[in-house]
């Protein structure tokens, strides 16, 4: 009868060791990392830590914190300055001059000035580089170190986003020093927190930078861990063992309990049914316009979304946010849906393949079948071929595909987000699928235009022209979710779902 | 089988029939043919899956590299060279024991396992230890009265195990105990069974028990099945009839003849464990070998994944190979056949 008696006696072992310390579950990163540790749980630890290539979003949280940029944005995603203090641009907009922070140093002590961001910014433009920012510094065509805190750039033609798109974590400046292979485990920037340490898969340990530029971080260290299910951070966060997260999924979000405050930012990202207007039935405009008219936003955000976002034109980014309305159909009409597809011959209703992504993002089937049952009553036959995450990327970035159900990244500034799409040059025109002539004058002019109000109108025009032709069909932006616990306070969420502001966070 | 050598064909074929026809040999040639075999197949279906890791990594970003960019990364990630090339440039690797390097968590794929697998070991032998140390007794329990209370009982409760799937199992034990008593060890930092014993059977202590309810629904029954079957031997019967005690007869006579179906079932489970709870392994943040071929497959990592294979498939050639041994332990015909 030993069985009998060992069992009764290892599982209260277990327990009575489960239950002892109760102290140390809820503080023992702090114990180890000293007091006002900030403990972020995240899904996944970071697939890079070359700011240069990274797009994974764990990896961009906190390589944020690590390096720094020329230009940042604030909360409301306005340009300010970042390692330039100010930047101006030559009357005909073809140079712009920057003028850099002095008394700034990378974490390994060295000096920051002029050289170390021509070398940067010569290296992103660098095709061997393969950094993903390249094209946005196309109309770059030399960088020149005026003096050490002074940088030229000459521009092909006049780039009003630039500045904006500087602030991007893929444009931050490395040492000209260090050999990007050894920063891919040893990451070295002039950002508020230093990169200590890291286990794969389970954290990444970042420490507060004394000798930042900027106002010093609050905590005085941060640790990312990995948790890979939401549901799980949110038990780790109910037991303290973790202080801040960003989540995704509304209906994890929604089952937050006391003590945890959940606080909804609306995205920059943007949930789209993308046409390819050069294939098939799409070619013509009537029958795009029908498949708008036919679409309820609302409902499909309702339906596959929980109604936790938010009906959207195509730009999303709040300084220049379309108009919902301003479209062929603000609401929808089947009448209507039925005289465009009249119009375009095909009376009879038509067939339209998208393909559907499948565990890339919560909503995204949900979504395709919403869309599919609205368009069937317009006799539009939406067939979904719905395809595991790496297929789906496969078929998108091949453009091959008559319709793709999306949920695509924005950018504060518009020309960033659509420029490489709409414009017959841009290197994304071939999988966006639509490019018209007047599109790309618009799109030069709103280059070319430095007054934010003339610049709004030209983009309005843009976002109209874009609705007018149902390029696209755009339908709605969701929120991300950041959950606190108590007596987490200071931290600042942003459209782009960025965790820059981790510096101004605190812990009590 | 011929032999198509001309030359003493006579005084080759009793030697090799002699050296292959050994347990031992002809074991361990299996194995490796199994290795191989799980070698190659890993290797053509992770190229079958579309996207590679240029894609995995950029997602739809990849649409905008130049062909330029494009060429620079595949060289980065060695996806330029042919298959056949990359292939036997793995496998060698692999013999000289360098499984490869990991470019997302920039540490060799030896290390990585090396620190995953003692995790997914330590796991899985706890969660077989308690399904066993629960699934036994219950089993022998249940087989002392066919269908009898207990008996019904036991039946149902290894019905609802094996119908309970672990993420439903972990997710609400994992919830139900944070919220409620704000008792949640997952967590904290991960900590190695050797650098703080209590804190690791605290994070081990919810995945274990969850792979256990799973686990002992199958070893309830075997045990069961096992029991009645040797129960009704005639050697139990001359047992009883010289008087040996009731609890004797069942631990000493009866279980022990039983062992085998048990220990079968038992060394399946353990096999299949040691290829990673993966869902167990995700929910309560257990960095153990499952994870990481999930991740190397999200990532497409092909090094990665192919070497975690190969050493999860190794594992499970040990574990059978030990179950075999095992048997010849316990039970004396084993032995002699």
């Amino acid at each position: 009868m030993r069985i009998r008696l060992a069992l009764p006696v290892l599982i209260a072992g277990l327990v009575v060791a489960g239950c002892t310390p109760t102290a140390s579950q809820v503080d023992g990163p702090s114990e180890q990392q000293g007091a006002g540790a900030l403990v972020v749980g995240v899904t996944s630890d970071p697939d890079t830590l070359l700011p240069w290539t990274a797009t994974q979003f764990q990896a961009v949280n906190v390589l944020q914190n690590v390096y720094g940029t020329l230009t940042e944005f604030d909360s409301d995603l306005e340009v300010v300055p970042g390692l330039a203090e100010s930047w101006e641009t030559s009357e005909d907009g073809t140079t712009l001059t920057l003028t850099l922070r002095e008394g700034v140093t990378f974490h390994d002590g060295s000096t920051f000035d002029s050289e170390d961001v021509v070398h940067s910014l010569e290296a992103i433009q660098a095709e061997e580089t393969a950094a993903v920012a390249r094209t946005s510094l196309a109309s770059v065509t030399g960088i020149t170190a005026v003096d050490p805190s002074t940088v030229e750039l000459s521009l092909s033609t006049p780039d009003a986003g630039l500045p904006s798109n500087l602030a991007s974590i893929n444009m931050a400046i490395l040492s000209s020093q260090d050999e990007t292979s050894a920063l891919e485990t040893a990451p070295n920037g002039t950002g508020p927190f230093t990169f200590t340490d890291r286990t794969p898969s389970q954290s990444l340990s970042l420490q507060r930078f004394d000798g930042y530029w900027g106002e010093a971080a609050l905590v005085e260290g941060v640790e990312f861990r990995v948790i890979p299910d939401e549901t799980s951070i949110l038990a780790a966060m109910q037991s303290g063992n973790v202080q801040l997260s960003v989540l995704d999924d509304p209906l994890v979000a929604q089952s937050a309990g006391a003590g945890i405050t959940i606080e909804r930012t609306p995205q920059l990202s943007y949930h789209a049914l993308q046409l390819n207007t050069r294939r098939g039935a799409l070619t013509d405009q009537n029958v795009r316009l029908a498949m708008q008219c036919a679409i309820d936003r609302q409902v499909v955000l309702d339906t596959a979304a929980l109604g936790e976002g938010e009906v959207t034109g195509p730009i999303t980014s709040p300084a220049y946010r379309s108009d919902p309305a301003d479209r062929p159909c603000p609401t929808r009409d089947l009448d209507r849906a039925r005289e465009y597809l009249a119009a375009a011959g095909e009376a009879d209703g038509v067939t339209i393949t998208a393909i559907v992504s499948q565990g890339e993002y919560a909503t995204s089937v949900n979504e395709a079948q919403a869309l599919q049952a609205q368009l069937a009553e317009a006799d539009i036959t939406l067939e979904l071929e719905t395809l595991e995450s790496g297929a789906y990327v496969d078929r998108w970035v091949a453009a091959d595909f008559e319709a793709a159900v999306a949920l695509n990244g924005g950018r504060p500034d518009p020309d960033g987000m659509y420029g490489r799409y709409f414009t017959s040059e841009g290197n994304l025109n071939e999988v966006a699928g639509y490019s018209s002539p007047r599109l790309d004058e618009l799109f030069a002019m709103g280059r070319a235009e430095t007054d934010e109000n003339a610049r709004r109108e030209i983009y309005a025009e843009i976002s109209g022209e874009l609705e007018a032709q149902a390029a696209w069909i755009w339908l709605f932006t969701g929120y991300t979710y950041t959950a606190t616990t108590e007596g987490v306070s200071g931290f600042v969420p942003l459209a782009n779902g960025s965790l820059q502001n981790l510096r101004l966070v605190s812990v009590s | 089988m011929a032999d198509p050598s001309p030359r003493s064909p006579r005084r080759l074929r009793p030697l090799r029939a002699g050296l292959l026809g050994h347990p031992v040999v002809s074991r361990l040639l299996g194995a490796v043919a199994t290795l191989l075999g799980v070698a190659v197949l890993v290797f053509v279906l992770l190229r079958l899956v579309p996207g590679d890791q240029i894609t995995a990594n950029l997602g739809t970003e990849a649409a905008a590299l130049t062909p330029a960019q494009r060429q620079a990364l595949e060289a980065y990630y060695g996806l330029d060279r042919p298959p056949l090339e990359q292939f036997l440039g793995w496998l060698g690797s692999v013999l000289t024991g360098n499984l490869g390097w990991s470019g997302r968590a920039q540490v060799s794929v030896l290390d990585l396992t090396l620190q995953a697998l003692p995790i997914t070991v330590e796991l899985a032998v706890l969660a077989i230890a308690l399904s066993v140390l629960v699934g036994v007794p219950l089993g022998m329990l249940a087989a002392r009265r066919p269908n009898g209370v207990p008996d019904t009982l036991g039946q149902g409760a290894s019905l609802l195990g094996l119908s309970l799937p672990a993420f439903l199992i972990g997710t609400v034990l994992l919830s139900v105990l944070s919220y409620r008593f704000g008792f949640n060890p997952n967590g904290q930092a991960f900590a190695g069974l050797f650098d703080d014993p209590v804190r690791n059977l605290q994070q081990m202590l919810l995945p274990a028990v969850t792979l256990a309810i799973g686990i002992s629904a199958p070893i309830i029954r075997t045990t069961r099945a096992a029991v009645l079957e040797v129960r009704g031997l005639d050697f139990v019967r001359t047992a009883r009839a010289k008087g040996v005690g009731e609890r004797r007869l069942q631990v000493r006579h009866v279980l022990r003849n039983a062992l085998v179906p048990i220990v079968t079932m038992t060394g399946l489970q353990l096999g299949y464990l040691l290829g990673g709870a993966i869902v167990v392994e995700q929910i309560f943040s257990v960095p153990g070998i499952g994870r990481q071929v999930l991740l190397g497959i999200q990532q497409k990592e092909y090094a990665l994944v192919q070497s975690t294979v190969l050493v999860i498939a190794l594992c499970f050639v040990l574990v059978n190979l030990l179950t075999d041994l095992l048997y010849r332990l316990i039970d004396p015909r084993v032995r002699l056949s």
